[in-house]
């Protein structure tokens, strides 16, 4: 077949980028390496537009044995001296676009596709989280269309999840409209081995076979890595066949055959086809290692017949493995896949590297189809530094409007929001998925970090996910800054010290300079706050043209960070019983300068709830104070002080108050009112963290210590939350009101709309 | 009294159960892969929760075709121990060791939660610690688990005393409120909530104990018969 432009440009790559093809080769590409080069320098699997931005990310730290580059980053589980010996392998990555084409396989897909690539570095998979988007279930044009991308893509997770049987202890779900074409579905997972059973994706021995394992390859999935990396118009909708079809069962199979094999001994290499399959799995191998790989599709066990070896080579069937064994073993690797009932085939062999270059080379019906040095795809993908200095792209004022309405009625506006999408419980959500199996999980959904035990070691892994598209449009470095704080004061909460992170970049299209510029804000705002906390990035992912029709997402970054504790139950969210004194560590946050709090009032949940409006600055954050209230809540917590520990985010104090009375037990809280009781109770301040106690005065010794505020704010008492001024009150509410409410708020939403 | 747990292709919940039995209560346990068709090194069978076959076809339905399966069925017929702990459950009954079926929740989604449970009757080898009436809170973690059959069956369970729990809220539609069902000889016992999932404090509830307590205290019937 001849090369046209319009073959180039169907394959979404530039002339210059062609032409970048055609001197590394030395001559032009057939038709099937085309193909393959489009999958491996499109922008989901090559980074090209923000790689040499992610190079501004903290990838040190005493903790990391393997940074970003591999399958997943590798952190030593090591705390107090207890853990020692033990690894944790964890990432997150997006499955955005398959998820919005087609939900319930989009979304399993997604999950199988991070197993494996935690599973490929040799750690079982012990926990999964989610950062869902989606639009309004409600008061949107495209709230049905909303509800039934979210009940597929739950329903995808849960199918994936459960059969698999790994837990999902948390996650986090939010909506807004921009995310109506352009759902998110983030997916975190984490494993653990021992630090001497870590396997890599490098190969090496030049002669030992290449091996094939799990499930058959047929024509799903093809061209799904460019797909990620274009704008939708009305015809992606069309592209369904372009989504995976996950299998759960076989996944499970897969990963303990691998893990069984890879006790052998005679595993040199492995890593999963993911995107782009068979060529990003083998190329990746090769370069990583410095060699080169040969590779006979009339070897690769095939699920249909009459496939070209362009359809093989970019086919993205799922559950499916390549591994280089050592060769004269390969018996003993095929004996433990025969097993496991599951096809493993020697479909190649590692070839010299001819003048330092290892050569990906490949044979269908006896002739070569593809030869591609394999730096050439791996590497040498074109980075492009995109124009990016302009403002972020924003449309809305800083000015808060010029007069911002008293609230009618608190106790309304407090049973509204805690019913709001947003901030209602997810227990809709989590109940559908298995949160407990492996029975690891000591803290699961609906708190503010979930905790996983490691059973062998005494120690537990704390982790937390967050994001906030609010914050980041308006301010994609802060807003950055902020999720990065957010995430490591949910795991002080639980008495867990953050170190590492994963993160994953959700943007629009990084060909419009101020799209641009939000993302190099973020990333920065991450590396500035990740090197702050001492949570170094060890990998994630950049999904970028999440836009549909020229309307982009708001910027979202989603952090992942990981903590680690010894094996103990944290102090739950609710408050436990009456009588307990109510404190609140880093203060009421009222510190700004007059005019600041209204700049900043634009961002929280009661402006977008309540007003519907957005304008102004997400919180001000000060990292160092952040960081003060964090270590000085483990110390608290280390103490036994804490009764209940629940970190502020998002609805401010009185939304956070609410949630501590879902267990029975109310409050009396006494505040001043501040500029506006409406900035007092729904402003978003970060650093603040909820406590109740028995011991005040042992706390207040402690926070003085560590120069961070801590008044006294009210006591925990029966049946009722109220929250006043002393003679005004002006919130009374029965605490089984605002249970209803927060409880109630999603199946509501959900179900009286009749979601097929 | 040595417990098998049995490995199908899917199972997942088999080293909870592995754990709760060798680590929480300081038994024995151990695997047997679904291949074995010798049960004779074992007292108890376990039949763990997962995805047997990734409930291909209909839950269980293929599990029971499986080699152990026979033996399982052996076993259970010269009176040994059977528990079935939710996709076991399943099992058991597509392998007619149990009377009913067992269908998708009520409300069609998979639901995972912390259920109350009656204990109806303490006349089984796997209630015997357990007082009547006792409540107990384990978790359940299932998409069909809605347990269903005739009339003429369900009476005649009552009549036999062959309920071992019941639902004080139901959770998935279930007939008659019913969680786990008896054989009539009383040595299977089937059950769609997990106790090897409540078996240590740090999980929140160690109600499952008694459950598996009362198994590894029974005295090993198999061994006399067989």
């Amino acid at each position: 077949m001849t090369i046209t432009p319009e073959l180039i440009e169907q394959h979404q790559l530039t002339p210059a980028e062609y032409q970048k093809i055609v001197k590394l080769l030395g001559r032009e590409p057939s038709y099937t390496e085309l193909g393959v080069f489009s999958v491996m320098w499109s922008e989901h699997c090559s980074y090209k537009s923000s790689r040499i931005h992610l190079k501004k990310l903290p990838t040190q730290g005493k903790h990391v044995v393997q940074g970003p580059g591999e399958n997943a980053g590798i952190i030593k589980l090591d705390t107090a001296g207890i853990g020692g010996g033990w690894v944790v392998a964890f990432k997150i990555e997006s499955h955005n676009h398959p998820s919005y084409i087609e939900p319930f396989q989009g979304a399993a897909t997604g999950v199988g596709g991070i197993l494996r690539d935690i599973f490929t570095m040799g750690a079982r998979p012990i926990a999964v989280m989610d950062s869902l988007r989606f639009g309004p279930p409600l008061d949107s044009p495209n709230a049905e269309h909303n509800r039934r991308i979210l009940t597929g893509v739950v329903s995808g997770i849960a199918h994936y999840g459960n059969c698999f049987g790994v837990p999902t202890v948390g996650g986090e779900c939010i909506f807004e409209e921009c995310y109506s074409a352009n759902p998110l579905v983030n997916v975190f997972a984490l494993g653990v081995c021992k630090e001497n059973e870590i396997f890599y994706a490098r190969a090496s021995g030049i002669g030992n076979p290449v091996i094939y394992v799990g499930a058959k390859t047929g024509r799903d999935g093809i061209h799904g890595a460019s797909m990620a990396s274009a704008e939708f118009t009305e015809e992606s909708k069309q592209k369904r066949p372009n989504v995976q079809v996950g299998d759960p069962f076989l996944e499970k199979l897969l990963l303990e055959a691998c893990l069984e094999a890879m006790k052998t001994g005679a595993i040199v290499a492995i890593q999963d086809m993911g995107a782009a399959g068979l060529t990003s799995s083998s190329c990746e191998m090769g370069s990583r290692g410095g060699v080169g790989i040969d590779i006979d599709l009339d070897l690769v066990p095939q699920r249909e017949s009459g496939m070209t070896a362009y359809e093989m080579l970019l086919s993205e069937s799922q559950e499916r493995m390549l591994l280089v064994a050592e060769k004269g073993r390969e018996d003993e690797v095929f004996q433990v896949f025969r097993k496991w009932g599951l096809d493993a085939v020697t479909i190649g062999v590692v070839t010299v590297a001819e003048q330092g270059v290892g050569k990906l080379r490949v044979r269908h019906y006896g002739k070569l189809v593809a030869e591609i040095p394999n730096p050439a795809l791996a590497d040498e993908a074109p980075r492009y530094d995109r124009p990016h200095n302009v403002k972020p792209y924003r449309r809305v004022t800083f000015e808060p409007p010029a007069h911002i309405p008293a609230s009618k009625d608190l106790n309304a506006d407090l049973l509204r929001l805690v019913a709001s999408p947003d901030l209602c419980s997810k227990r809709w959500i989590w109940e559908q998925y298995d949160y407990m199996v492996r029975t690891n999980t000591i803290v699961g959904p609906g708190s503010d970090a979930a905790v996983v035990r490691v059973k062998e070691t005494g120690t537990s892994i704390a982790m937390s996910l967050d994001g906030n598209g609010r914050y980041c449009y308006l301010d994609p470095r802060e807003g950055a800054k902020l999720a990065v704080a957010e995430c490591c004061r949910n795991l002080a909460t639980t008495g867990a010290v953050p170190v590492a992170a994963t993160n994953n970049l959700n943007f629009g299209n990084p060909e419009r300079p101020e799209i641009m510029a939000q993302l190099v804000e973020a990333i920065e705002g991450i590396a500035e706050a990740c090197a702050f906390f001492e949570a170094p990035i060890t990998g994630g992912n950049v999904s970028l043209y999440n836009e549909t029709l020229g309307e982009g997402i708001y910027p979202t970054p989603v952090l992942g960070v990981i903590g680690l504790m010894k094996t103990a139950v944290p102090a739950p969210v609710q408050f436990r019983g009456e009588g307990a004194s109510i404190l609140l560590l880093g203060g009421l946050g009222q510190g700004f300068q007059n005019g600041d709090h209204a700049l900043r009032f634009g961002s929280s949940q009661y402006a977008k709830v309540i007003l519907n409006q957005l304008w102004g600055l997400p919180p001000q954050l000060d990292m160092a104070h952040e960081k003060r209230v964090h270590d000085c809540v483990r110390e608290i917590l280390a103490a036994g002080l804490a009764e209940s520990a629940h970190d502020l985010s998002d609805g401010g104090l009185a939304v956070t108050l609410s949630e501590s009375c879902t267990n029975e037990i109310g409050a009396r809280v006494s505040i001043e009112a501040g500029e506006r009781v409406e900035f007092t109770l729904f402003g978003e301040a970060p650093s603040r963290i909820l406590l109740s106690t028995h011991d005040p005065a042992r706390i207040h010794e402690i926070a003085l210590r560590y120069d961070v505020e801590c008044p006294r704010i009210g006591v925990t008492m029966k049946e009722r939350l109220q929250i006043g001024d002393g003679d005004a009150m002006w919130i009374d509410i029965a605490i089984t009101d605002l249970k209803q409410s927060f409880e109630n708020g999603l199946p509501k939403l959900l179900q009286t709309h009749n979601v097929g | 009294m040595k417990v098998g747990v049995v490995v199908f292709p899917g199972s997942n919940c088999d080293h909870d159960a592995w754990y709760a039995i060798n680590k929480n209560l300081h038994g024995k346990a151990e695997f047997i892969w679904h291949d074995s068709t010798d049960l004779s090194n074992v007292d108890a069978v376990l039949l763990p929760g997962g995805f047997s076959y990734g409930d291909y076809l209909r839950c269980g339905a293929i599990a029971r075709f499986s080699p152990v399966m026979n033996a399982v069925k052996r076993f259970a017929a010269e009176g040994g121990i059977v528990i079935g702990v939710c996709n076991g459950f399943q099992i058991l009954v597509e392998a007619g060791l149990l009377p009913g079926a067992l269908l998708r929740n009520q409300d069609l989604k998979f639901v995972c939660r912390e259920v109350t449970l009656r204990t109806e009757t303490t006349d089984s080898p796997f209630t015997s610690k357990l007082y009547k009436g006792q409540l107990l809170h384990l978790p359940i973690a299932h998409g069909e688990g809605r347990y269903f059959a005739d009339d003429q069956t369900l009476d005649a369970l009552d009549a036999e005393d062959r309920i071992a729990f019941r639902y004080v809220d139901n959770p998935n539609g279930s007939i008659r409120n019913i969680a786990g069902i008896l054989s009539r000889e009383r040595n299977v016992l089937g059950m769609m909530p997990h106790p090897e999932r409540a078996c240590d404090p740090l999980m929140g509830s160690s109600e499952g104990l008694g459950i598996l307590e009362s198994v590894l205290s029974a005295a090993p019937v198999s061994a006399l018969t067989r």
